[in-house]
């Protein structure tokens, strides 16, 4: 139940930013957003689902995904399942169960920017952005880094084919591809670290999430590799481990009830030289 | 026509698997007033003063209640036969409130919404006290979670409140110190469990109303009715004859619903208002504000010779009860008597026990009672011992356990003249065969995988028991009708189990008809006769054995000339406790790099002895196995350092769910229980206790750690593996004091 | 708030406040087959079909249901009661508890994977806990009425 004066469902999202606007409490409802909004004292709750923004498009330089899309979409959908090695839907598969995907939508997992989101962990390193429906698109990193914003969250885009167009391009010599894993005690939990990383056009990117701070990129360590590809020489194994324990070294964790900084700090090693392993090899 | 061993279905299971409206809350119709409980903040604290005012002025609130408003009577919340082990250290509103969550006052209200607006008009005072959250540190504390002078108990049982302590227990035979003279090794640690949560489907809830003549019915989820009828006579200062208990469907117990839970506050409310009322607990209150199993530490010493004969065992298990004493004393009992006899060869065996109080949620009944505890640690030090004699472990057991036939004073029955014997067991078959279903000699002790997988196996063994001998009973009424279809009124409560369907079986094969001429009456503390519940394992055991005395009876009286209907009726207590046995085999794979577990393969050897229903049996031991695995694997209670549980809800307390569970193989090996209904014997708890120490022993025979300490987490086999690495011990154990070290740190 | 929605393929008018759940408002509505047992989503047993959809309806606001079709384990036809039977039989009704919210989302596993194996199975439905059964005696179930089934057309 719900501690909530007002529902709307408006049919505009100018509507819905008008009545957003007037009250510090009127919130907007996503999926689950039921679940996290439990003791608050709400005015009127904004429902989304009037919006048709439940869609995947395919853009000719980026997937757009409305921000009403179920995460069980991410999944299911043939566009998705044909990109990124489907490091979407494999980032979303482990979240309670499908019913529970059902319910939950994409805008709410990012507009959170909950430390524990699988999601967000995959969609930084696929270097996603987001557009708000003031501020227009920004970089998913940019977005997570910022103070809190007061806007709605319209959709999520993710580029995808630089080198269309790119004439006398020397063939890459590590292939694209991504990979998603997250450490878990039990299926269906939260996760107690999470890794996505994306080798896009030979440019990486790491991603780590959970720590149990929200997800960030390992730049030292990606600067590392990508420094090594740029000079057109294929990574070897002996990289992979040292990148790994940059990324260990440069990324900050904190202790939870699902585990202690340096337990995270030792997997985020382990969990990357695997996952460069993955990508690289 | 014969139903024993069949696979008979359940006789409620249509209607339960499809949607039908049979459970306590589906009878609740608008006019119930819907009651909402006021918990302390606090771990530790006196209510100064309560103003209610404001909040019973709130349009929609029927009634609030506060301390002032109870009977001052104190009694126990435990399902136990009168007069009860159990201090009687509550009252259905306290002054007092002893864990966060505690109740405070009660408000009934037309809706929830109103209840709650209410609750914010309370003006509540409390003088905030130091709580005790720490067993280790209750009994030299000076603060005193039942300070009131009030508290009381039928007998002696080692409760003093003054040292907070709510009893003590002591067993055993033989010479101790001799006896470890003359041995050779010996493995003294501790080990420690976690307050598991019952986490069953259905949360606590009950209904209750004046009935036409006036009369108080509650109608509950729970596996105790007739003595929730006794013990809210006396919390209400009611007479027994003026209360009526309906027990429906029930979504789970476990042992959870042998402790009374919202009876009383909805009873009350009935009581003052006249109306119908409704308390239904969330999974939150269900988590944090019911009851847990006992949280332990067991100290245990085991020795043997060189040639791995057991000659003594000794232990010590410091239990804590939480904020009140129900099941604290029994719980604390029973894990001594239901360990110790497994190894009869020892000379010298000894268990000794204390449980505190401290200013947590109160612990109860959960499945194993104690013995799951005991049995962890006996089990882990067995295996340790094994290993420091160098002898396999299924080896060391079957050298030492107790044989159908052996006589052991510490086994259920035993008196000063005589121990009891051992009328049926076939544990040393459940051993060999479990270890050749997990292939024992093929992988014991481990395998390496490559890359940084290993796998290792490890087994443990149980016994439990089947009731409580001399203390619980069962009555069993069965009637011929005119028809010549039969009525089968029995007390037992069926709470998901199929003790319904079991009884049904017994019943008809006794008689020899259809399982259809038989209707199955139940659920009524007015239509059935008395019967303890279903606890403590004793359904198909105390109960099957009244219905078959029934059904004697029966057709003794069919033998004269009389019209039909004609009743036949059966009453059983035993002076046994048949315990049932197992053998429980683990095969893990660990990554050790990150600490990873996979419980790949559960191999559960059963001696039940003769089973009954074939489906329902193997259902219960794999449920019991994958709670065990709960146990052992994922399932941890936090609280802050101000007392405040920080597991309440299933995203923070893990269950298993399906995808967590691999292979399971169930293997009955039969025993015949001569004085068993059939030759039957119990399986309702025995079954939860292998898979802790049998996982352990798999890990540490794949790492060579050895974590005494449940759950057992990656992160803590993951930093031994590493410290093992770094020191370059082939073999490094890591006690639960050095983890709780590490984890303040 | 009031709405018109569809529940087994009735029309219902519903009344509830704006932060109502729709399982609480479900309940009370006289669909007790609808289960409730935790507040997180986390259990499974609410679960409901909305506009085919397995949803948790602890985790839906009753709002939500405007002008959709909702469907409890009453609306879903034979296909449920066949289920329940296997459940039965395997002796893996136990409780039955979370019976309701575990047929619902089966059925609807079967709608979107024709010859599921038991690892889509488990992974489908690993946000369905139960309690009592340790989830093998209802995977054998399942398996047991896909086998059965298998030649029956569906959605």
């Amino acid at each position: 139940m719900l501690n909530m004066k007002k529902y709307e469902a408006p049919t505009s999202l100018r509507e819905a930013w008008t009545i957003y606007s007037t009250s510090p409490s009127n919130v907007i409802l996503g999926g689950c957003s039921f679940l996290r909004l439990g003791k608050k004292n709400i005015g009127t709750g904004i429902d989304l689902c009037n919006l048709e923004l439940d869609y995947i498009k395919e853009h000719n330089n980026y997937i757009e995904i409305g921000a009403m899309t179920r995460l069980r979409t991410l999944e299911t959908d043939p566009i998705l399942q044909g990109v990124f090695d489907g490091i979407l839907g494999a980032s979303v598969s482990s979240i309670v169960g499908v019913s529970f995907r059902n319910t939950a939508t994409i805008g709410g997992s990012v507009y959170g920017k909950y430390g524990f989101s699988d999601l967000v962990t995959a969609l930084l390193a696929l270097n996603a952005e987001i557009e708000l429906y003031k501020g227009g698109v920004i970089a998913l990193r940019t977005y997570l880094n910022a103070p809190p914003m007061w806007d709605i969250l319209v959709s999520v885009r993710i580029p995808t084919g630089k080198t269309q167009g790119k004439i006398d391009a020397k063939p890459n010599k590590h292939p694209d591809k991504s990979h998603y894993t997250a450490f878990r005690h039990s299926a269906g939990d939260f996760p107690v670290l999470t890794l996505a990383i994306s080798n896009q056009d030979e440019e990486i990117c790491i991603a780590v999430g959970a720590r149990p701070m929200r997800a960030t990129c390992a730049l030292k360590a990606m600067q590392y590799l990508n420094e090594i590809i740029q000079k057109n020489e294929v990574i070897s194994a002996h990289e992979i481990e040292k990148a790994a324990q940059i990324a260990s070294d440069e990324l900050v964790f904190g202790s939870n009830m699902r585990g202690r900084a340096e337990y995270r700090k030792h997997l985020c090693r382990v969990l990357v030289e695997r996952g460069l392993s993955e990508v690289l090899v | 026509m014969k139903f024993i061993g069949k696979s008979v279905e359940k006789i409620d299971g249509m209607a339960i698997t499809t949607g039908e409206a049979v459970y306590t809350d589906d009878q609740c119709t608008e006019s119930y007033l819907y009651v909402h409980i006021v918990r302390s903040p606090h771990a530790f604290a006196k209510i100064e003063s309560i103003n209610v005012d404001k909040a019973l002025s709130f349009r929609g609130v029927e009634s609030v209640l506060t301390y002032h408003d109870v009977p001052n009577v104190r009694f126990t919340v435990a399902g136990q036969s009168y007069p009860e082990p159990s201090p009687y250290d509550r009252k259905i509103l306290d002054e007092y409130v002893r864990y966060v969550g505690d109740p405070v006052a009660i408000i009934a209200a037309d809706s929830e919404a109103t209840a709650k607006k209410a609750e914010k008009l309370l003006r509540i005072d409390y003088d905030v006290l130091t709580p005790v959250l720490d067993p280790k540190e209750a009994e030299m504390s000076d603060s005193k979670v039942h300070p009131e002078s009030d508290l009381s108990v039928h007998f002696d049982f080692g409760c003093d409140p003054s040292k907070n302590l709510a009893g003590t227990y002591e067993v055993g035979y033989g010479k101790m110190d001799e006896a470890f003279e003359s041995c050779d090794v010996i493995v003294e640690n501790e080990y420690s469990s976690q307050a598991q949560a019952h986490a069953m489907m259905e949360t606590y809830r009950s209904l209750s109303y004046l009935d036409a003549e006036g009369k108080l019915t509650i109608v509950s989820a729970t596996q105790i009715p007739f003595h929730v009828r006794r013990i809210a006579a006396q919390a209400l200062e009611m007479k027994e004859e003026n209360i009526r208990v309906l027990k429906p469907r029930i979504g789970g117990g476990f042992g959870g619903k042998q402790t009374i839970a919202t009876e009383l506050i909805g009873a009350l409310v009935t009581m003052k208002t006249g109306k119908p009322a409704r308390v239904v607990y969330n999974r939150k209150e269900t988590f944090s504000t019911s009851s847990s199993r006992h949280a332990m530490h067991v100290n245990i010493k085991i020795g043997a010779t060189t040639d791995g004969v057991i000659k003594a065992i000794d232990m010590q298990a410091l239990s804590d009860t939480g904020a009140y004493g129900e099941h604290g004393w029994t719980v604390l009992m029973v894990a001594g008597h239901k360990s110790l006899p497994l190894y009869n060869q020892a000379v010298a065996a000894r268990y000794r026990g204390k449980v505190v109080y401290t200013n947590k949620m109160p612990a109860g009944a959960l499945r194993g009672y104690g013995v799951t505890q005991a049995i962890f640690a006996m089990e882990s030090a067995l295996n340790e011992l094994a290993d420091k004699l160098g002898i396999d472990p299924a080896e060391l057991r079957l050298k030492n356990i107790i044989r159908e036939g052996d006589h052991n004073p510490i086994l259920e029955g035993s008196n000063e003249d005589a121990a009891a014997m051992l009328q049926s067991c076939t544990l040393n078959r459940c051993i060999e065969k479990g270890r050749e279903l997990i292939g024992w000699n093929e992988k014991f002790p481990r395998q390496e995988m490559g890359g940084s997988k290993v796998r290792g196996v490890g087994m443990a063994i149980t016994m439990q028991g089947s009731g409580i001998a001399e203390i619980d009973s069962a009555t069993a009424e069965i009637v011929k009708n005119s028809d010549k279809s039969y009525t089968l009124k029995i007390g037992a409560t069926d709470m998901g189990t199929g003790c319904d369907t079991i009884l049904l079986q017994m019943a008809a094969d006794a008689l020899e008809v259809p399982l259809n001429q038989i209707e199955v009456v139940t659920g009524d503390t007015d239509n059935m006769p008395y019967d303890t519940g279903s606890y403590a394992s004793s359904t198909t055991y105390v109960t099957g054995n009244a219905v078959l005395r029934a059904v004697k009876d029966l057709k003794m009286k069919l033998k004269e000339d009389v019209l039909l209907p004609v009743m036949g009726s059966g009453t059983f207590s035993g002076n046994t406790s048949p315990p049932p046995f197992i053998a429980g085999f683990a095969e893990v794979e660990v990554d050790t790099l990150t600490g990873q577990i996979a419980l790949l393969n559960y191999v559960a050897a059963v001696d039940c002895g003769t089973v009954i229903n074939t489906n329902l049996a193997r259902i219960q031991v794999e449920g019991g196995l994958v709670q065990g695995i709960g146990m052992a694997l994922y399932e941890d209670v936090q609280y802050t350092s101000k007392g405040r549980m920080m597991t309440d809800t299933f995203m923070q307390y893990k269950v298993p769910t399906r995808r967590d569970i691999n292979d399971l193989q169930i293997e009955f090996v039969p025993s015949y229980e001569p004085t068993g209904p059939a030759g039957a014997k119990s399986i309702g708890e025995v079954v939860i206790n292998t898979p802790p120490p049998a996982i352990a022993h798999a890990i540490a025979n794949a790492t060579g750690v050895h974590l005494r300490s449940l759950p057992i987490k990656p992160e803590d086999l993951c930093m031994a593996i590493r410290h093992n690495n770094a020191q370059n011990n082939s073999r490094v154990t890591l006690i639960p004091d050095l983890i709780h070290e590490i984890r303040m740190s | 708030m009031i709405i018109k929605t569809v529940i087994n393929g009735k029309t219902r008018t519903l009344e509830f406040e704006p932060g109502e759940s729709l399982v609480s408002v479900l309940r009370r509505n006289g669909h007790t087959e609808v289960r409730s047992g935790c507040d997180t989503g986390s259990c499974g047993l609410c679960t409901v079909w909305i506009n085919g959809k397995p949803t948790l309806s602890c985790a839906t606001l009753a709002a939500r249901a405007e002008n959709a079709e909702i469907t409890t384990i009453k609306g879903i036809g034979p296909e449920g009661e066949s289920l329940a039977k296997h459940l039965v039989a395997e002796g893996a009704d136990q409780c039955g508890f979370c019976s309701p919210g575990f047929i619902m989302t089966v059925i609807a596993l079967r709608a979107e994977i024709k010859n599921p194996t038991e690892d889509q199975i488990k992974h489908y439905l690993a946000g369905n806990l139960c309690r009592c059964t340790g989830y093998a005696g209802q995977t054998r179930a399942i398996m047991n009425w896909l086998k059965e089934t298998s030649h029956e057309i569906h959605r």
